[in-house]
């Protein structure tokens, strides 16, 4: 039976209701003990919410403890003095501990070759457990694997640090000021842009030479890139916001609505992909160790390691290329886990199965 | 605006780009200390007459912008002048070895389209299942690989080990013999893992973006077979960011292929490139740098004009 | 027998919060033709009620116990395939954002007529034709140019007028339509709304129409289903859900409505919130919130009965007026004391519990 509105019905007139009265409700003592679920934690900045998220991936996690492990182990694997130059302190020992079984420069052209043999527990071998073998040297790839974790993990932190302290800056000054300096800026990025990471980088040190500073700068050279480009849109997006402008109707200076209302807000995805970067970085530092445009081949450098094995690993010594690869794998593995958790941390919806059509 | 005008529009953009590149590339040498024509010369004290006649020779008699623009306009003409340290043209040079780089490229990046697209859609229907987590690990441990180590790997474990393979490139064969072209799997295997990892990662993501969409539970709800709906709707929009990106693993494959030509002893552009820097053969350097520069930007254009093709809310 | 009966039906999200109840054994019929109206606030499991009659609920979701029975046949027995074929063909769906319901990457044209080359089995000739009209007889100028454009090229009036003509493109006997109109200008909604009139009476075809307006509803809709935390707590023909509302949530709602020659200071408002349907209140769901509820309210939840006599309410009972109150089952010890007034009218002294 339908129940069509009639059209013939009577138009009646406007309604009104009273005696809903809500002060009922909220004066009356509690019925029940249900709760509205209502935010009874006090407010805390975006950092916490971010942290605690970070804290229940358990990748990312094993990723930090990885992370640790391997600083940990690249500076308590020799010790480290104070180099003479150093004012005062000159020659004073840093750090005295020695994680690392044998000297990592110490040659035995007899024992050059040798396989991991864990033989070396029982007797008083000069150069240690030998659990990773030797190098065609004589030296204890263990002890070089640890001690050489200096190098790349060191070069992976400061270039892409000092590859921030320029591309942030350029960024966000491209996108807050815009018009000439905008356009000459993203011109300059645009055409960098165009050159393979380590093409680039290679070009670099064809201009500079080799060596520990020239390959970090020739790393921070196609480094910053990434990161003026994501800040500058960062930028221009917030600079929309109403709260910039309010800002800057009270008459705030523009140093000091970047710094303090702009940068907080667009800083994310710039630490996300920070951290993913220190991983290319390493990756990319091992590569040119390992094309012989890194370090010095002496050095325990894990991709200089790998370039002056080359031959010796194509013949079968197995161990001279998979732990010194390994090192790198492991670390930009555990570094990538780190970013992407901190990526996840910062924007929780990523990957949620799909609603299935609750809103 | 009809796609012939987009084109134009961003064809004419990319010229400056171009310009500047070759700006970067001209300059790189003229920033180092020092006179160029000492790396000619190796240092050696020479009489003046002999020195001007090679700064003659080497055009470093002119001021510094005649010898950009005569530069850049025999670039233009594929002729950058002689290597310093063969003395042989460096077109010839870099023709010698190009072909190689680009087969092995081809490789490596049919091989990165045929894994990654299939198993990225796969992954991302499949959601959260073993066969996503599967697709995770191997995405996750294909981007922290260092290519030059895999190939070491793969030549231990293919040419040693197993002995099937051999560990020098065959020197007698031409570039499409098969000898050649099976010893090049391997290479294209290093590089393409990599470059695999990551376009799979951007496809599984692009989808699982697009299975979220509204238009997805239109479909649904018109009574369409779930195969039509992924392979007809979804599929399509997801497609279209992936495309462009699969046209820039241009760049993620020439960087590739410097380290991994080393590794196997393969006689292409990205060896030459290494083999020279320590030489500082600045002429081959250079036009290499220009070369990888002007395809990248060229890749670069090829994505924007498919995308736009693919996308109508760009092309209408 | 009615087109569509819902019966006892729950819908259960298992998510990492907690278990979500979108709605609780919920009941309600659609007759052939009829316009049917469901209105609640957002939450309230509206939406979910119809994606779960299209059976489009996908995980976390479960459709976990009751029948949909769509011209006798129950619905959620259905085999894929045979559910695939009702769809876009005997009962269709609006939804509320037509631009993102549009594929960005095919025409309108085409995506309209993919549903009719599939349940017609028309030629690629004859659907377009057929789109044609269809874009015709939904008020879009220029129809057979604009098959071809893109949704993008549409305004956001013109989209929904497109989508609601891809619900009829099968001549469907249901169309649930999820605020259609929410997302449009006050203007477009009122020529949206005359097209839906339009076309359900020319076709007669039911329609579902969920929405938290209640202006729209009052235009629109025969009979009304007021929803509170995925339960039905009032059901009546439109006029009686207005000038003689049962349950307090509904009285909360039109009271909340400001009116041009209002004199009160302040809106009497439904204070606090609706609970998130993981954990609920105990007995009456509303309790919390409602001003007439006593101890009562919070042990027994209130069955859906009919307001006139307090026995359990008969879905078949069309001109039923009913409501989840404890005060028409006789169980309230107070009593429901507000009064609606009707310009001209005496107004209804209510004091005797509303037996």
């Amino acid at each position: 039976m339908s129940t069509r509105k009639s059209t013939t019905a009577t138009e009646r007139g406007r309604i009104t209701v009273e005696g809903f009265d809500a002060e009922r409700v909220t004066g009356r003592e509690r019925l029940s003990d249900w709760m509205p679920e209502m935010r009874q934690e006090e407010g805390h900045g975006r950092l916490y919410y971010a942290w605690r998220r970070f804290k229940r991936n358990r990748l990312a996690l094993a990723g930090a403890a990885i992370i640790a492990v391997m600083v940990f182990v690249a500076v308590f694997a020799r010790p480290i003095s104070l180099p003479s130059s150093f004012p005062v302190l000159a020659g004073q020992t840093v750090q005295p501990f020695s994680l690392a079984p044998a000297d990592p420069a110490a040659q035995d052209v007899l024992l050059g070759h040798s396989p991991p043999s864990l033989a070396s527990f029982t007797s008083d071998d000069p150069l240690g457990y030998r659990l990773m073998g030797t190098d065609w040297a004589g030296r204890d790839i263990l002890s070089r694997v640890m001690f050489g974790g200096r190098w790349s993990i060191s070069i992976g932190f400061i270039a892409v640090a000092v590859a921030l302290g320029i591309g942030v800056p350029l960024g966000a000054v491209a996108g807050y000021y815009g018009g000439y300096v905008d356009s000459a800026i993203m011109r300059l990025v645009d055409m960098l842009y165009a050159f393979p990471f380590i093409v680039l980088a290679i070009a670099v040190i064809a201009i500079l030479g080799r060596g520990y500073w020239e390959l970090v700068l020739a790393l921070v050279a196609v480094g910053w890139l990434s990161y003026a480009r994501i800040i500058r849109g960062e930028v221009l997006s917030v600079k929309q916001n109403d709260y910039v402008t309010a800002a800057r109707a009270l008459g705030a200076r523009d140093r000091s609505v970047i710094l303090r209302h702009i940068l907080p807000n667009a800083m994310a995805p710039v630490i996300v992909q920070a951290t993913l970067s220190i991983g290319t970085t390493v990756l990319t530092a091992a590569a040119l160790g390992f094309i012989g445009l890194g370090l010095s081949p002496a050095t325990a450098e894990w991709g200089v390691m790998l370039n002056v094995e080359q031959d010796s690993i194509a013949r079968g010594r197995w161990w001279a290329g998979v732990f010194p690869g390994l090192a790198i794998f492991l670390f930009v593995m555990a570094i990538n886990l780190v970013g992407d958790g901190i990526r996840d941390a910062f924007d929780p919806q990523g990957d949620r199965s799909g609603s299935g059509g609750f809103r | 605006m009809s796609l012939q005008r987009f084109i134009l529009k961003r064809a004419l953009i990319t010229i400056p780009l171009l310009l500047g590149i070759s700006l970067i590339t001209f300059g790189m040498v003229h920033i180092i200390p020092g006179d160029p024509i000492d790396f000619i010369t190796l240092f050696a004290d020479l009489d003046p007459g002999t020195e001007a006649e090679i700064r003659a020779q080497y055009g470093l008699d002119q001021p510094v912008y005649i010898q950009y623009i005569d530069w850049v306009v025999d670039a233009a003409q594929f002729d950058f002048g002689q290597s310093i340290v063969t003395r042989r043209p460096v077109s010839a040079e870099i023709m010698d070895r190009l072909p190689f780089t680009l087969v092995m490229g081809s490789m490596a990046f049919a091989v990165t389209l045929i894994t990654a697209i299939p198993s990225g859609i796969a992954a991302a229907y499949y959601r959260n299942t073993t066969i996503d987590q599967v697709s995770r690990v191997f995405a996750l441990v294909g981007i922290a690989l260092p290519n030059f180590w895999l190939g070491l790997l793969l030549i231990l474990v293919f040419g040693s080990v197993l002995n099937v393979f051999p560990v020098l490139p065959p020197t007698d064969q031409g570039l499409l013999s098969p000898a050649m072209l099976s010893y090049t799997i391997l290479p294209a295997l290093a590089i393409g893992t990599g470059a695999t990892a990551l376009l799979m990662r951007l496809m599984r993501s692009s989808m699982v973006e697009e299975l979220d969409k509204d238009y997805v539970r239109t479909a649904r709800a018109k009574g369409l077979p779930e195969r039509t709906v992924i392979t007809k709707h979804v599929l399509r929009n997801s497609l279209i960011s992936v495309v462009t990106v699969a046209a820039i693993q241009i760049a993620f494959i020439v960087s590739g292929s410097v380290v991994v030509e080393i590794v196997f002893s393969y006689p292409g552009i990205g060896r030459l490139l290494v083999n020279r820097v320590g030489n500082r053969d600045f002429p081959v350097i250079q036009a290499l740098v220009l070369i990888i520069g002007v395809s990248v930007i060229l890749a670069n254009l090829v994505a924007d004009v498919l995308y736009a093709y693919l996308d109508p809310r760009i092309r209408y | 027998m009615a087109m569509l009966e819902v019966e006892d039906l729950n819908v259960r999200f298992y998510t990492e919060e907690g278990v979500v109840k979108a709605t609780n054994d919920l009941s309600y019929q659609i007759e052939a033709g009829e316009r049917f109206g469901v209105v609640g606030e957002s939450g309230a499991g509206k939406s979910v009620t119809s994606l779960a009659v299209m059976r489009l609920i996908d995980e976390p979701g479960v459709v976990e116990s009751g029948s949909i029975r769509f011209k006798g046949r129950d619905l959620l027995e259905l085999s894929r395939e045979e559910m695939r074929e009702i769809r876009g063909d005997e009962i269709s769906m609006i939804f509320q954002d037509a631009g993102t319901a549009l594929n960005p990457a095919y025409t309108v044209g085409e995506q309209i007529a993919e549903a009719v080359r599939l349940h017609k089995e028309m030629s690629e000739a004859a659907a377009r034709e057929r789109t044609v009209e269809l874009l015709d007889s939904v008020g879009i100028p220029d129809p057979a140019e604009r098959y071809d454009e893109y949704p993008h090229q549409f305004s956001g009036g013109m989209q929904q007028r497109a989508v609601i003509a891809m619900a009829l493109s099968c001549d469907p006997d249901l169309i649930i339509a999820d605020e259609p109109t929410t997302a449009l200008d006050v203007t477009i909604e009122a020529q949206i709304l005359e097209l839906l009139e339009e076309v359900t009476e020319e076709f007669d075809t039911a329609i579902q129409l969920i929405t938290h307006d209640l202006g729209v509803i009052a235009e629109f809709c025969d009979r009304v289903m007021v929803m509170y935390a995925g339960r039905a707590v009032e059901t009546a023909p439109v006029e009686n859900i207005y000038y003689d509302p049962e349950h307090p949530y509904t009285v909360g709602l039109m009271s909340s409505i400001p009116r041009i020659g209002d004199e009160r200071d302040r809106l009497d408002t439904i204070p606090g919130r609706m609970p998130d349907l993981v954990e609920m209140p105990s007995g009456c769901t509303f309790h919390p919130r409602c001003p007439y509820a006593e101890e009562a309210c919070t042990r027994t939840e209130p069955p859906l009965v009919d307001v006139a006599s307090g026995d359990p309410a008969d879905p078949d009972a069309h001109l039923q007026h009913a409501a989840a109150c404890l005060a028409h089952t006789g169980d309230l010890q107070g009593s429901l004391d507000y009064t609606v007034t009707v310009d001209g009218e005496e107004p209804a002294v209510r004091g005797d519990g509303g037996e």
